[in-house]
């Protein structure tokens, strides 16, 4: 509440200040708060800021804790030593003044006029007292008449000083609770002639003639004889200027000793970040694929240890990739020889199928209908076996992108010549919605067009011989295409399981295109070579989605898509009928609906 | 037409099915089935063309194109077993018109020697230029200047398409099938080798292609200069 109010109140004056003051301060402000967010971020980022930062603050609060006890203790010192030499110069002072016959009146005053000399006798008094005591130091020595008949008319001022201080210092007053204190001694002196007055002691403020402070000082009195008091008054002048001194050094040795400590810290954090840092460069390095990157390993201690673990760390792992590589690359050639060692007596084998298959006429009907199916179950068995080779060189990852600027549109309609001739046999038809204006990509042509001939056989193959509708858009940074069916579908959760090595939607349908079942596996993979994506997107009973979304640039990584991946809900709800609202916004040159 | 084909092939099966399909289609084949002997082969029989397997035992497919290059232009079809691009590119940059992947389909193979032997009818009289290279089309001789230039006739085939439009952008597609005789889409690749290694041969800097200039994302055209 009391915060509130005073952040309001601050608000009010800053809302009464002038525009300029007012971007002033809120610069400030700005510049407040970064420098705060950027010392917040260099101490989360840096052990040796932390370290460094924490030793230097601890380090001050011990010296300023240890100093100012020591200052303490010092001034108390300081203090009782000034009480001693004081009340023992006073009670000297005392037995010197009276020991003087010229001031026996100060035992006994003329009785008619006890106040006529007095001025003369304190001075006097004062002036012995103060030679009494040497040169040692600045001090002020004052008599005070203390008679209680004493002319209260009369303008004679009761205190007479006598002092060492240049420009001179007088006395008007004093403590009253060491006048009292004084006052008391004398009381008891004057009822017991035997009594050894004390000297009483209290510290006050010494006041020069022009009303300036002249500091603290230490005022010690002692009775004169029945009439008069005799004072001291000593200025903590030399204390003081000690006391300073002492700060001072104190104060400097604490901070150069602070620094100093912090450098330290400095130096020993560096010793043991330094290395982890040379550590966290080497793992990048190491994980940005400079294998050979090793640590320098000094000395035996601890840091040494991280440094050889590290190293066998990157041998280990690079003894593991080099392996790896091997493996890749015996694979690679396996797959190459097999290749060739499956291809060339495939190539006779065909040859002689289609000499047989041409002169099948001439043959009787079993011999003549073996030659067909041997004809047929080849084209299966080489489809079978290019795809095959295709995948176990994704495997290896052995497959390299060939990308090209090429525009996807005609990529699309050259890939759906396949799919419309299944399509027009089905009864259904493909209907293109391609931009006029073209889509132009870097991509691998012989792969995208091998994605889109397998989305597209597969949309008709499922599509129940409904239409099929193909949407291409683009946008700054990707060329999308979708195929719409609206088929069978695909029961929830197979989005992910139609793109697995020879799975199937339904185990007990017949294929009637002989598709290898690797068809989208490979697509999938061929999309991501491109850094692309392939989605899918299907609900039972309402048709699918697939939808290739491509980078323009081979290697650029993908945002988002330029199409949606799911139809929207309007389309749903309305049923498929086969060419319902399709979303065409983005796209112009849409291809008749007829 | 005559008929005459060379089968480089260590595959006893592959070349017997080989010389019954290309007999079928009323060609001549000879056969050869180490590398080393190809050349000398080649140099008796003079065959029309040469089909070559890219692996063969002894020295390579690729050296024995090469050599083959080296002293005639006849048509090379290669067969080969590998798709890998590095083998393909590698095969048409050592001098192959053409390339067919095992397995391949009788009606295929015999397409393709066909298109690669149908070129040696004889043509029209006719002389075309492009920038300062002059063709003769029925004297089969490419010259700058004076100076002949030695084109292969699948190289010439290209030049000649190109150089018969000049201004028109030739894709990929249409110089496949203009000059290869595809019917539908193939590898596109074919296409670039043999730009390149036209462009190796006519222009003064095949780095910055003067007479077959490249348009991006389109094709190929006739330069003007």
């Amino acid at each position: 509440m009391t915060a509130f109010r005073q952040s309001s109140f601050g608000r009010a004056v800053i809302r009464r200040l002038p525009g300029r003051v007012k971007r002033g301060l809120r610069a400030a402000r700005r510049w407040q708060r970064r420098a705060v967010a950027r010392l917040g971020t260099h101490w989360r980022r840096s052990l040796q800021f932390r370290v460094v930062s924490t030793t230097l603050v601890l380090c001050v609060l011990v010296i300023a804790v240890l100093g100012f006890f020591l200052v303490q203790t010092i001034a108390a010192a300081l203090l009782t030593s000034a009480e001693k030499s004081a009340t023992a110069q006073a009670a000297a002072g005392r037995s010197t003044v009276l020991g003087l016959s010229s001031v026996l009146v100060l035992q006994q005053p003329e009785a008619d006029s006890p106040t006529a000399n007095a001025p003369y006798v304190a001075q006097v008094a004062a002036r012995t007292a103060l030679e009494q005591g040497g040169s040692a130091g600045n001090y002020l020595v004052a008599v005070y008449l203390t008679d209680p008949e004493a002319d209260p008319q009369a303008d004679s001022v009761p205190w007479v000083a006598e002092n060492s201080f240049s420009p001179s210092a007088t006395i008007s007053s004093g403590p009253t609770g060491l006048l009292a204190g004084v006052t008391q001694e004398q009381q008891d002196e004057k009822y017991d002639n035997q009594y050894v007055p004390v000297p009483q002691y209290e510290a006050t403020t010494l006041v020069g003639n022009d009303g300036q402070s002249l500091g603290p000082a230490l005022a010690v009195g002692v009775p004169l004889g029945p009439y008069y008091q005799l004072y001291y008054v000593y200025p903590f002048t030399s204390e003081q200027a000690f006391l300073l001194l002492v700060q001072r050094v104190l104060v400097g040795a604490g901070l150069a000793l602070a620094v100093l400590l912090a450098a330290i810290a400095s130096l020993v954090t560096r010793w043991v970040v330094l290395p982890v840092r040379h550590a966290a460069q080497a793992a990048q390095r190491l994980s940005a694929g400079h294998l050979e990157e090793r640590m320098r390993v000094l000395g035996v201690d601890d840091l040494a240890a991280l440094a050889t673990s590290f190293n066998e760390m990157a041998s280990s792992l690079q003894g593991k990739l080099r392996e790896l590589e091997e493996l890749s690359k015996v694979q690679r050639q396996f797959v190459s020889d097999v290749s060739h060692e499956l291809r060339t007596p495939l190539a006779t084998i065909k040859m002689a199928a289609d000499l047989l298959f041409e002169s099948r006429e001439k043959l009787d009907p079993g011999p003549a209908r073996s030659a067909e199916l041997l004809q047929s179950q080849l084209e299966r068995f080489e489809t079978l076996l290019v795809d095959l080779l295709e995948i176990s060189r994704y495997d290896a990852g052995a497959a390299t992108l060939d990308a090209d600027l090429v525009d996807v549109c005609d990529l699309v309609r050259n890939s759906a010549g396949d799919a419309q001739q299944l399509a027009e046999r089905r009864g259904g038809r493909i209907e293109f919605r391609l931009p006029a204006t073209g889509c132009f990509a870097e991509v691998d042509r012989r792969r995208v067009e091998r994605i889109l001939r397998n989305i597209l056989v597969n949309a008709v193959e499922h599509g129940e011989g409904k239409d099929v509708v193909v949407t291409t858009a683009m946008d700054n940074d990707a060329v999308a295409v979708s195929v719409r069916d609206y088929g069978v579908g695909l029961r929830p959760g197979d989005e992910q399981q139609v793109f697995e090595r020879f799975w199937r939607a339904d185990a007990s349908r017949a294929r009637t295109t002989g598709g290898t079942g690797l068809g989208l596996a490979i697509s999938l993979e061929d999309a991501h070579l491109h850094g692309g994506w392939l989605q899918a997107w299907g609900e039972r009973g309402k048709g699918s989605v697939f939808r290739l979304t491509l980078p323009k640039l081979a290697g650029q990584e993908l945002a988002g898509s330029p199409l949606p991946l799911d139809p929207d809900d309007a389309e749903l709800t309305s049923g498929s009928s086969g060419t319902g609202p399709y979303p065409t916004a983005k796209i112009t040159g849409t291809i008749s609906h007829g | 037409m005559k008929g005459r084909v060379l089968v480089v092939d260590d595959d006893a099966a592959l070349a017997e099915m080989l010389g019954i399909v290309l007999r079928g289609e009323g060609f001549e084949p000879t056969f050869v089935a180490d590398g080393d002997k190809a050349v000398e082969v080649f140099r008796d029989s003079r065959p029309d063309l040469v089909l070559l397997d890219l692996m063969l035992p002894g020295s390579d497919g690729i050296d024995v194109c090469r050599q083959i290059r080296a002293e005639s232009g006849v048509p090379i079809v290669m067969l080969t077993a590998k798709s890998d691009t590095v083998d393909v590119v590698l095969g048409l940059e050592s001098g192959a018109d053409d390339y067919i992947m095992k397995p391949f389909k009788s009606k295929e193979l015999v397409a393709r020697v066909r298109a690669r032997l149908r070129r040696t009818d004889e043509p029209a009289p006719e002389m075309l230029q492009i920038g300062d290279i002059a063709i003769d089309v029925a004297g089969h001789s490419v010259k700058r200047g004076a100076e002949t230039l030695n084109l292969t006739p699948l190289e010439f085939d290209l030049l000649v398409a190109l150089a018969r439009k000049p201004r028109q952008v030739f894709t990929r597609e249409v110089l496949l099938e203009q000059v290869w005789g595809y019917r539908h889409a193939a590898d596109t690749r074919l296409v670039n080798v043999h730009v390149q290694r036209l462009r190796a041969k006519i222009e003064k800097d095949p780095e910055h292609p003067e007479i077959v200039v490249t348009v991006r994302g389109v094709g190929y055209k006739a330069g003007t200069a």
